[in-house]
């Protein structure tokens, strides 16, 4: 399952939740979109969190997101970039989605 | 695909060849139900998609637990409570009503302060949950 998130990880807990859920699951991918994608950078504080589920679900992070907010240096090593049309290749490969509101 | 977008339908084609088939859905709430409007909408979703005789569930995670909470009243702040809503949901057939027991345990709640019947499971169970769904709405 693909799992989307849009939202900044100071903003509010969605990511958090999203981890919590699917952090462990069995074919989990997590998409980092919008104002997410600040999630992908080092050193912000939650480095860690992403870094213990890498092992078990793939992180992705939209490029062209990631590259708007000047975070292309930055970009914990491990997560995948991916543009528009990764996108849409990551929706389609998986058996469904949702987008964390 | 095959299939004939007319204008008269705005492009849906009522009359393909998937028409009948039932989906698994599932509804995901995760907001506290009277600060927005996300819990409200959500209801009404689901009464639709119950309309159209699909399999619907729904998961409550985070503040989403609070729309099940017992004891709403909330004439005070003149709303309407929409709370009896989810027990009323049995009779339209929505009997899969799944609670993340984290969201429960961060709150100081208990399967005993909910309104509903319904089943309590781990994070790593809603994660199987939302995986075996055709369809994931979240709100």
């Amino acid at each position: 399952m693909l799992h989307i998130v849009n939202k900044s990880p100071f903003e509010n807990q969605t990511l958090d939740s999203c981890l919590r859920v699917a952090g462990n699951a069995d074919g989990a991918a997590i998409l980092l979109t919008e104002d997410a994608v600040y999630a992908a950078s080092k050193g912000n504080s939650n480095e860690s969190k992403i870094k213990a589920v890498m092992g078990k679900v793939k992180i992705y992070a939209l490029w062209p997101d990631v590259e708007a907010r000047g975070m292309q240096d930055r970009v914990i090593e491990g997560i995948k970039m991916v543009d528009y049309g990764g996108f849409v290749d990551l929706v389609a490969e998986h058996s469904n989605c949702q987008s964390w509101l | 695909m095959g299939v004939e977008m007319t204008e008269a339908t705005g492009g849906i084609d009522f009359e393909d060849e998937e028409s009948g088939v039932v989906k698994k859905f599932m509804f995901v709430n995760r907001k506290a139900p009277y600060g927005t409007i996300y819990a409200l909408e959500a209801l009404e979703v689901v009464l639709i998609s119950a309309a159209f005789d699909q399999d619907v569930s729904l998961a409550f995670l985070d503040d989403g637990v609070y729309q099940i909470v017992k004891g709403q009243h909330t004439k005070a702040i003149d709303v309407k409570n929409f709370s009896p809503t989810y027990r009323a949901l049995e009779g339209y057939d929505i009997e899969k009503l799944y609670v993340e027991k984290e969201s429960l345990d961060q709150r100081g709640l208990t399967e005993a302060d909910l309104l509903v019947d319904v089943q309590v499971m781990s994070s790593a169970d809603m994660a199987k949950m939302m995986a075996e769904q055709d369809i994931v709405i979240s709100f």
